[in-house]
């Protein structure tokens, strides 16, 4: 297991990261100057809205994006700059450094083959080790997402397996090279409330048995206040608000993430009480507004911000 | 809320089963997707049902408008037994009892316009003239917070996915219906725009005096818009009980465990509940819970838990409910009068 170290550096740095898609009449800007630092062994969960760039975000650490995007900026992992790798040098960092595990993960695994020789196909990418080596550390990983009988399991399909056993082949996949950063882009979304809370406590405890850094996309609030140290709120491809989170839960400084805190039903509220919403839409993002970003949107204590909010604001509490 | 003394909808014993074949055709097993369900929904009453994937609550709705019509058990609405319906009687009975599906794009034709999508209902009971049903589109348009000009003559793509689940209830509320069933009416959509319909459907329910068949997977939005809750597992009622009553006591261990697993409610995360729900094609017997209950016994896999009612309108299949018969009745009565509604 190699462990990441505890140095005192961060992890992963990203400094005015920014991804917009030319189009023929004008340019869709999905990321507009994102930076923030990660630190080995903790958790980070990215919310917002659909649209709001934080997959995007995610996608361009990870070399993911079509070929039409232009990113820039920088982002370093462990010192080493990832934005401008090389293919070749991508593919070599992706899955031993960072591991990404999908929304749907019946979209993400291929139905024609066997999930035990899926997990190992990934071992052997990485690894130069012989096919039935590569079968029995499938057989180690499926073990450790704790899915039962995993010699079985091994040479099942993925339309045999549930949803959450899905999602733990997919996880096993993803840590086939013991990755040192594991983004998990809405891994519970698509899962029932139990799965996703047995998916969580999987993630949480693995992080610690590998001593994992942890990214959670996610647009569920809820979600980051229960598992993640930091949270990062997106709006429109910028941070909005970013503090550890019992911080940003103590007090939401935004009026976008309280917005987006208050309209969640909850089981504290009231049944029938009517939830406080924002009226509009999120902005076109290839025709941005000038000034501060949330001005579409009506709602009352959003209203109070008319020009672009000063730096300082943004980037941390 | 009992303000009617009868109740709109009445389902007793509803059962639904589904042959599964093998290779060949030959009958492989029967999916016991609904099992023995009753419950009531009096007028102006919002029943939300929760339940995981699997738990047959879709197959329930779709069993209560007969699409298909259930194996057996009754479907009373407004007086008439749909499961002895037939024809054009069927159809007149169902007119009030309209449904909300979870994807709207899947669920409005792609080449019609809003205006048409929304006077079809009307043309296809024969619902005044021309004009007159143009009216109407307009009207309901307008109660769901769409412009009737300006959104009126757009196809579904050009909608946003608000907007488009705006459309699909302004469909469902065309021709005044008593009743509107919700299956995970909310589930495709963003936070902010799930609280705009959610505020939607609290709004229409106050001024039209809707009743709703709430089904979600979601408890907390399932507390949100309804009176009282049906909690479901693998096709079975396990739970029913005003929403607050369910919320701040549950009697079951399922409900006590879905509610565990909910994220955000704390720091602190409770451990879930292990394994997966068994297969519908087998499932338990007694107790269709016990191979994931905590506290099963012997006496839940021989006998199967009759629902009994422990405390006012709360009720509940368990033979070893969480809290103890006599505790229940005071202590449930004393916490919903501490949050008058």
């Amino acid at each position: 297991m190699n462990r990441v170290s505890t140095a005192s550096g961060p992890l992963l740095e990203v400094e005015n990261l920014r991804v917009s898609f030319p189009g023929r009449r004008s340019e869709l800007r999905a990321v507009n100057g994102m930076s923030y630092s990660l630190y080995p062994q903790r958790t980070l969960a990215i919310v917002g809205e659909s649209g709001s760039g934080k997959t995007v975000s995610c996608r361009a650490l990870m070399g993911l994006l079509s070929q039409a995007a232009v990113v820039t900026g920088s982002a370093r992992f462990r010192g080493v700059e990832l934005l401008g790798l090389t293919d070749d040098e991508m593919r070599r960092h992706r899955g031993t450094n960072i591991a990404m595990v999908f929304q749907d993960p019946s979209r993400s695994l291929n139905p024609t083959m066997k999930v035990g020789n899926q997990i190992a196909e990934a071992v052997r990418v990485h690894q130069r080790v012989s096919k039935a080596e590569a079968g029995q550390q499938a057989i180690e990983l499926l073990r450790l997402v704790h899915i039962p009988v995993p010699g079985r399991r091994f040479h099942e399909y993925p339309h045999q397996l549930s949803g959450g056993m899905r999602q733990r082949v997919m996880i096993a996949i993803a840590l086939a090279c013991r990755p040192k950063l594991l983004i998990a882009d809405e891994a519970t979304t698509a899962l029932d409330v139990t799965t996703q809370a047995q998916i969580m406590d999987l993630l949480l405890e693995l992080q610690a048995e590998l001593g994992m850094t942890l990214m959670l996309i996610s647009h569920d609030l809820g979600l980051a206040r229960s598992c993640a140290d930091e949270v990062i709120v997106m709006y429109a491809g910028q941070i909005v608000e970013q503090a550890s989170t019992p911080q940003l839960f103590a007090r939401v400084r935004m009026p976008y993430t309280q917005a987006l805190f208050e309209a969640i039903p909850r089981l504290e509220r009231p049944s029938h009480a009517p939830l406080p919403v924002i009226g509009g839409r999120p902005p076109d993002l290839s025709a941005l507004p000038a000034g501060c970003r949330r001005l579409p949107r009506d709602h009352p204590a959003a209203r109070r911000t008319r020009t672009r909010p000063p730096l300082g604001v943004l980037a941390s509490h | 809320m009992t303000s009617g003394a009868e109740p709109l909808l009445s389902v007793r014993d509803l059962v639904q089963e589904f042959v599964v074949r093998d290779y060949g055709g030959v009958k492989g097993g029967v999916v016991n997707a609904v099992s023995g369900v009753s419950f009531d929904v009096w007028p102006g009453e919002t029943l939300g049902i929760v339940g995981e994937t699997g738990s047959g609550k879709s197959t329930l709705a779709r069993s209560v408008l007969q699409a298909p019509r259930p194996k057996s058990g009754a479907v009373v609405f407004r007086g008439a037994d749909l499961v002895t319906l037939r024809g054009s009687s069927l159809l007149q009975a169902r007119r009030h009892l309209q449904m909300v599906f979870q994807d709207p794009f899947g669920s409005l034709d792609p080449k019609w316009k809003v205006r048409d999508l929304v006077a079809e209902p009307l043309i296809a009971y024969r619902v005044g003239d021309r004009a007159a049903r143009r009216r109407r589109v307009e009207a309901v348009l307008e109660l769901v917070g769409l412009d009737p000009a300006g959104h009126g003559g757009r196809r579904p793509r050009e909608l946003s996915g608000g907007q488009a689940q705006r459309v699909a209830i302004a469909r469902a509320l065309a021709i005044e219906p008593a009743m509107i069933i919700c299956d995970e009416p909310v589930s495709s959509l963003d936070v902010l725009i799930q609280a705009q319909v959610l505020n939607l459907f609290e709004q229409l329910r106050a001024e039209l005096r809707l009743s709703y068949l709430f089904i979600a997977h979601d408890l907390a939005l399932v507390k949100q818009v309804s009176d009282r809750v049906a909690v479901m597992y693998l096709g079975k009622l396990c739970e029913v009980g005003p929403g607050e009553a369910v919320y701040r006591q549950p009697l079951h261990p399922y409900t006590r465990a879905l509610l565990d697993s909910v994220p955000g409610a704390a720091t602190a995360r409770p451990a879930a509940i292990r394994g997966e729900p068994p297969s519908p094609v087998h499932p338990p017997s007694g107790c269709r819970f016990r191979t994931r209950c905590p506290r099963a016994e012997q006496r839940c896999a021989d006998e199967e838990p009759a629902m009994r009612e422990l405390a006012t309108g709360h009720s509940v299949a368990c033979h070893f409910p969480l809290v103890p018969v006599a505790e229940v009745t005071v202590r449930s009565e004393e916490r919903i009068g501490e949050t008058p509604r």
